[in-house]
C-alpha cells in the first residue's frame, strides 16, 4: 500500500522555496545596472567592478580570512583533543563540568559570550597589558565558539568508530601514542578537517561576538556589511552578498561532495575486502 | 599474595627486567598524552569561558562611573549590590525586551516546528539517494553566511520590492477587505523579526528532527496499520510521541538563541520595542553602562537557565539511550 | 491435546485440502510481486482452510515475508489477486483488513504498557471501556503476561516480548493470523516450548495461522500444511508427512531433512515396481513406486533417506528382501541417541546412514567403526524416484 506522501512532497518543495527564493533574488539583483536595488534598470556586472576598487571592503575580507584561518586551525587542534577526551575517557575528574563547558557555547546566546569576553578582555588587558583588542582578541573569542563545534564533530565520529580498530593495534605491540598516529587520526580525519571547516566558515561569518570583541581598525567582512545593511538593501551589497554566498556555497558543496565519495569508497573497499575473505 | 602463592621466578610488580631507558617515553604512553588531551581544552574553557562568566557577575554587582575602568565596587564587605538588577524591575524597556524576546522567541520556535517537522519527516521518508541531496540543501543555509541570509529577506521584504508587491496584489485579490494600497509593511515588524528568526534557525530545528525521525523504526507504523490505524492515527500514535526527543532538541536549539538574537531584531525589528539582545548591545555600545548591560546578560542567562537544562537532559538521555 | 474433538472451524474434517468441495478460507490466485526487474514472488496460488496452521517455509530470501506482507497489505501485488473468506482483499489496506500480523522483530510500541500495546489494536473497534478491559485481561492471561501488565518493551525478555507480540496481533480477532518467523528470536529450549503454546493457542481459538518460518523442524512441528518455496516459486504443498516421505522434486527432497541422492536410469518398469540401474551405487536398485510410471530409459534420481538404511558388519543371507550394497566407515558422528556414518561405496560415492542407537554399548561394540567394511540394506519402498 504506497501512497504518495503528497502533503510531504508539499512541505519539502515549500520548504526549500522558502530557503533559496530569498537568495535567488538577492543573486538577481545583484546583475541590477539600476541604482536603486529593488527596481530592475536591466542587466550588468558594474556593481562587481567597483567592489574591486573598494579598499575597504578588501581589507576587511583580508583581515577576516586571517582571523579565519588562525582561529579554525587553533580550535581545531583543541577540539580534536575535547572530542577525544570525551569519547574515549569514560571517567575522570571534572568530566561532567568539561562536558558542559564544551556543549554550553553551543546554546548560549551570543550576546552573554560577546559581553562576558570583552569584559574580560578589558580587565585581563588592565591586569597584565594582554591582550589588545582588535584581531588577537577577535581570534581567541573565536576559538572559544568554534571548539565546541569541533568538539561535536570529532566526538560523536569517533563514537561510532569501531573500537576494536584501536585495541588490535595495541594487541600488536603499538603504544598509545603510536595508536593515536598511526590509527585514531587517519580514521577521524574527516571529522577533523570538517570541523575545520565549520569552524573556518563560522569565524567568516560572525557578526556579535566579534561585534564585542574588536577594537579600533579592525573592521571584519561581516562587521562592514553590518553597519552598510543597517542603511538599507543597496546593489554594491547584493553584489558582495553574492559572491560570499556563492564561493562559500560551492565550497562547502565540492568539500561535502569530496568526503561523501571518499567515505562510499571506503565502505566500498571494506565490503570488497570482506568479500574477498569470503 | 608472596605467602599464598610463591612464585617460582620473578615476584609480581618487580619490573626489574625490564628496559630502563627511555622511562619518560614510557610515562608519555602511558599517562602524559591523556592528562594532556583533556588538560588543554579544559583549561582553555575554564579561562575563555568559565572566567569571563564570572567578571560579568562581578561587574553587574558594581556601579557604573565616569572614567576608566567605567565601573567601581564599594570597598566594604559585601562590595557589591543588586541595584542593577533591581533596576531592571524599574525600567519598562528592559521588562518589556525580555516579554518581546522570548514571545518573538516562542511564536519563531512554533513556526519553525511547523515548518520544519514535515520538511525533516519528508526527507528521512525519501529513498537514499534524494536524502543526501536534500539534507545538503538544508545544511548548505546553514554554513553560508547568517548575516547574507538575513540580508537576502530584507530584499525581499522592502516596500519595492517584487516580493512585497506581488504578496500584496494576490492578497488584495482575495481579500480586498483587508488589503488596501500597493504595498504592506514587512519591514522593521515583529513579522519579520519572526520570519528572520524561522528562517535563519529552520536548519537547527530539521537537522535534530531528522536525525531522530530517520532512526524510527518503520515496522512499527506498519504494525500499528494493522491494527486498524489509518495514516494518520498512526503518525499521531506512533510517529510523533517517538519524536518528541528531536521535537524537544529542535526547539531548544530555535528557542534559546532566538531569545538572545540581536542581529535579526537589530535589522529588521521595530526600533521602539526591542528585544533584550539589542537593549544589552544599546546598554553597552550606545551607554557604556557596564554594570547593567552585565545585569541584563545574567539576567537573560537565569531566563535561559531553564530551556538550557531541559536540553541538556533530553541530550544526555539521548546519549545513554545510544550508548546502551 | 484432546485429539478426539475436531478444531474450531473446520467443517469438512480433519483434511478439507482434501474435499473437493470444500471452500478455501484463503485463496492466493496467480500472485507476483516483482521490486525493480527483481521477481520476488513468482505465480503463486495457495488455497488455505479456516483453523489450518499453514506454514511457508523456505530459505532465506526465498520471498516468503514478501508473501506474508501482501497478504498484510504492505505491498500490493504485481499480478494476481487475494481472497479472503470469498471477499478480494488485494486492493484493501492493511488497516482494513480482517488479518493481523505478528512481526519477525515483534514490532512492539517502546513507548507503551504491555497492556497499552496490547489493547492498541481495540482503539478502533466498537467496544465500551469495560469490555476493552475484559479482552485485554483475557488475552494477558492467555499468553500469561498479567503480572507484567505495566511494563515498558525495554523491560521484558525476548520471550516475553514475543508473548506480548503474539496477544497484541490476536486482540483484534483476526480471521487470519500471519506470523513472520515467530520463534525466530528466541534461543532454542525456549523455542521448542513455545511452538507447542503456539498451537494450543491456535487450538483453543480455532484462528487461522500462516506461519512464515525458515526452520523445516519448526515447520513439521507446527503445520498442519506445508508449502515450500524457492525463489520465488513453490516447489511443493502438503502435510508434513507428505513432504518428508513424499517430496517430488529434487530441491524438495534435499531440503528437507537429509537425503542421499543417486542419477540413475529406469531399466524396467513392472506393477509397481521399477528398476533403476544407478552407476554409483554399482547395482540395480528396486523402488516401490505408485503413480504415473517413467519409461524405462528415463533419466531420474533416487533417494533415500540416511535413517531408512541399515547398516551391519556382516553380509546379509541370500534370503535377504531389499537392496543390499556394499562399503567402508569412512567417518563417524556420535550423537547419543543415534549415529551418523558416511559409507564410501567403491564407486567413490559417499552414503550417509543414520542409525538409532538401540543398544546400550561402549566404543568397542558399536554397530561399526571406522574403517569397518559394512553391508548396507534398504527397502524398495523406501526408495523415491525424483523426476524433476
Ligand atoms: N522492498 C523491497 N525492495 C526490493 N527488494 C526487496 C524488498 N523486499 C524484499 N526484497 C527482496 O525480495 C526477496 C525476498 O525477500 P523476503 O520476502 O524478505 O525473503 P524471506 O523469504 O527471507 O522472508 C529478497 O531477495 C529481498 O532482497
Ligand atoms: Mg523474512
Amino acid at each position: 500500500m504506497k501512497r504518495r506522501p503528497y502533503f510531504l512532497i508539499f512541505a519539502l518543495i515549500f520548504g526549500y522555496a522558502f530557503f533559496y527564493v530569498p537568495i535567488a533574488s538577492m543573486i538577481f539583483y545583484s546583475f541590477n545596472k539600476s541604482r536603486l536595488a529593488t527596481v530592475w534598470g536591466g542587466f550588468s556586472t558594474e556593481w562587481y567592478g567597483k567592489l574591486l576598487d573598494n579598499q575597504q571592503v578588501l581589507d576587511a575580507a583580508w583581515l577576516s580570512l586571517r582571523i579565519a584561518f588562525v582561529s579554525a586551525t587553533v580550535a581545531t587542534i583543541l577540539g580534536t583533543m575535547a572530542g577525544m577526551a570525551l569519547a574515549r575517557f569514560a571517567r575522570f575528574r571534572g568530566r561532567t563540568l568539561f562536558s558542559g563547558l564544551v556543549s554550553a557555547p553551543l546554546v548560549m546566546p551570543e550576546v552573554i559570550t560577546g559581553i562576558s569576553l570583552v569584559l574580560f578582555f578589558i580587565a585581563l588587558n588592565g591586569m597584565i597589558g594582554w591582550p589588545t583588542r582588535g584581531f588577537t582578541t577577535i581570534t581567541l573569542a573565536h576559538i572559544t565558539f568554534s571548539l565546541s563545534y569541533v568538539t561535536v564533530v570529532v566526538q560523536s565520529r569517533l563514537a561510532s568508530m569501531d573500537r576494536a580498530v584501536e585495541e588490535a593495534a595495541m594487541d600488536l605491540g603499538s603504544k598509545p601514542l603510536r595508536v593515536l598516529f598511526d590509527v585514531t587520526l587517519p580514521i577521524i580525519a574527516p571529522a577533523i578537517i570538517a570541523g575545520w571547516l565549520l569552524s573556518f566558515t563560522l569565524s567568516l561569518d560572525d557578526v556579535v561576538i566579534t561585534a564585542f570583541t574588536n577594537g579600533p581598525g579592525s573592521t571584519t567582512l561581516p562587521l562592514y556589511i553590518f553597519s552598510k545593511v543597517r542603511l538599507g538593501v543597496t546593489p554594491d551589497m547584493n553584489a558582495l552578498a553574492t559572491i560570499i554566498v556563492v564561493l562559500v556555497g560551492s565550497g562547502v558543496a565540492i568539500a561535502g561532495w569530496i568526503m561523501h565519495r571518499a567515505d562510499k569508497k571506503r565502505e566500498r573497499d571494506v565490503q570488497m575486502a570482506i568479500a574477498a575473505n569470503k | 599474595m608472596a605467602a599464598l602463592a610463591p612464585a617460582p621466578q620473578a615476584v609480581q610488580g618487580d619490573e626489574s627486567h625490564l628496559p630502563k631507558a627511555h622511562s619518560w617515553r614510557q610515562w608519555l604512553d602511558r599517562e602524559a598524552w591523556r592528562k594532556t588531551i583533556i588538560a588543554i581544552p579544559y583549561l582553555w574553557l575554564l579561562f575563555f569561558f568559565i572566567a569571563p562568566f564570572l567578571i560579568v557577575l562581578a561587574i553587574s554587582a558594581g556601579t557604573s562611573q565616569v572614567g576608566i575602568p567605567p565601573v567601581i565596587w564599594k570597598s566594604t564587605f559585601p562590595f557589591g549590590t543588586l541595584d542593577n538588577y533591581v533596576f531592571l524591575t524599574q525600567d519598562d524597556i528592559y521588562w518589556q525586551g525580555y516579554l518581546n524576546s522570548l514571545r518573538n522567541a516562542a511564536i519563531s520556535t512554533f513556526f519553525a516546528l511547523l515548518i520544519g517537522y514535515p520538511m525533516a519527516l519528508g526527507i528521512a521518508r525519501a529513498s537514499s539517494t534524494w536524502r543526501n541531496v536534500l539534507l545538503l540543501l538544508v545544511i548548505l543555509p546553514f554554513w553560508t553566511s547568517f548575516l547574507l541570509r538575513v540580508y537576502a529577506w530584507i530584499g525581499l521584504l522592502g516596500n519595492t520590492s517584487w516580493f512585497n508587491r506581488g504578496l500584496t496584489s494576490i492578497l488584495a485579490t482575495f481579500f480586498p477587505f483587508w488589503v488596501t494600497g500597493d504595498h504592506i509593511q514587512m519591514m522593521n515588524t515583529n513579522f519579520a523579526v519572526v520570519l528572520g528568526i524561522v528562517y535563519s534557525y529552520l536548519p537547527f530545528m530539521i537537522l535534530p528532527l531528522y536525525a531522530t525521525l530517520e532512526k524510527l523504526d518503520r515496522t512499527l507504523d506498519e504494525a500499528a496499520m494493522d491494527l486498524g490505524s489509518k495514516p494518520w492515527e498512526v503518525f499521531r500514535d506512533i510517529t510523533l510521541p517517538l519524536s518528541l526527543p528531536g521535537i524537544i532538541a529542535g526547539a531548544m536549539l530555535v528557542f534559546i538563541p532566538a531569545t538572545g538574537e540581536y542581529v535579526i531584531p537589530s535589522l529588521m525589528g521595530r526600533g521602539d520595542s526591542p528585544m533584550i539582545g539589542r537593549v544589552l548591545a544599546d546598554e553597552f555600545f550606545q551607554n557604556r553602562d557596564w554594570p547593567v548591560a552585565s545585569a541584563v546578560a545574567v539576567a537573560l542567562l537565569a531566563v535561559l537557565v531553564i530551556p538550557i537544562m531541559i536540553y541538556n537532559f533530553f541530550q544526555a538521555r539521548e546519549a545513554r539511550r545510544s550508548a546502551s | 491435546m484432546d485429539v478426539d474433538t475436531k478444531p474450531p472451524g473446520s467443517e469438512s474434517g480433519d483434511k478439507p485440502w482434501l474435499d473437493q468441495k470444500a471452500k478455501p478460507f484463503i485463496r492466493i490466485d496467480g500472485v507476483t510481486k516483482k521490486f525493480g526487474e527483481f521477481t520476488a514472488v513468482d505465480n503463486v496460488s495457495l488455497d488455505i482452510f479456516k483453523g489450518e496452521l499453514f506454514a511457508l517455509l523456505g530459505g532465506s530470501g526465498c520471498g516468503k515475508t514478501t508473501l506474508l506482507r501482501m497478504l498484510a497489505g504492505f505491498e500490493t501485488p504485481t499480478a494476481g489477486r487475494l481472497f479472503l473468506d470469498g471477499q478480494d482483499m488485494t486492493e484493501l489496506p492493511p488497516y482494513e483488513r480482517p488479518a493481523n500480523m505478528m512481526f519477525q522483530s515483534y514490532a512492539l510500541f517502546p513507548h507503551m504498557t504491555v497492556e497499552k500495546n496490547v489493547g492498541y489494536g481495540l482503539k478502533h473497534e466498537a467496544l465500551t471501556d469495560a469490555q476493552r478491559k475484559d479482552r485485554v485481561k483475557e488475552l494477558l492471561d492467555l499468553v500469561q503476561l498479567t503480572p507484567l501488565a505495566g511494563r515498558k518493551p525495554h523491560q521484558l525478555s525476548g520471550g516475553q516480548r514475543q508473548r506480548v507480540a503474539l496477544a497484541r496481533a490476536l486482540a483484534k480477532r483476526p480471521k487470519v493470523l500471519l506470523l513472520d518467523e515467530p520463534l525466530g528470536a528466541l534461543d532454542k529450549k525456549l523455542r521448542e516450548q513455545t511452538q507447542f503454546e503456539l498451537i494450543n493457542i491456535q487450538y483453543k481459538l480455532g484462528v487461522t495461522f500462516i506461519v512464515v518460518t525458515h526452520d523445516q523442524e519448526e515447520a513439521m512441528t507446527l503445520a498442519t500444511r506445508i508449502a515450500v518455496m524457492d525463489r520465488g516459486l513453490i516447489r511443493q504443498i502438503g502435510t508434513p508427512t507428505e513432504i518428508y516421505e513424499f517430496p517430488r522434486t529434487r530441491f524438495v527432497a534435499d531440503f528437507i531433512g537429509s537425503i542421499n541422492i543417486f542419477d540413475g536410469e529406469v531399466k524396467s518398469v513392472a506393477k509397481n515396481k521399477v528398476t533403476v540401474a544407478a552407476p554409483a551405487l554399482g547395482a540395480d536398485v528396486i523402488v516401490e513406486h505408485t503413480g504415473t510410471m517413467p519409461a524405462p530409459g528415463a533419466k531420474v534420481s533416487i533417494a533415500v533417506r540416511p535413517e531408512k538404511i541399515a547398516i551391519e558388519r556382516k553380509e546379509p543371507g541370500a534370503d535377504a528382501t531389499g537392496n543390499t550394497i556394499a562399503g567402508k566407515v569412512i567417518d563417524l558422528g556420535y550423537f547419543g541417541k543415534d549415529s551418523l556414518y558416511r559409507v564410501k561405496l567403491p564407486s567413490g560415492t559417499m552414503v550417509r546412514v543414520n542409525a538409532v542407537n538401540s543398544r546400550r554399548a561402549d566404543e568397542n561394540e558399536r554397530v561399526a567403526v571406522w574403517e569397518d567394511n559394512v553391508w548396507l540394506t534398504f527397502a524398495p519402498s523406501s526408495v523415491i524416484i525424483l523426476t524433476e
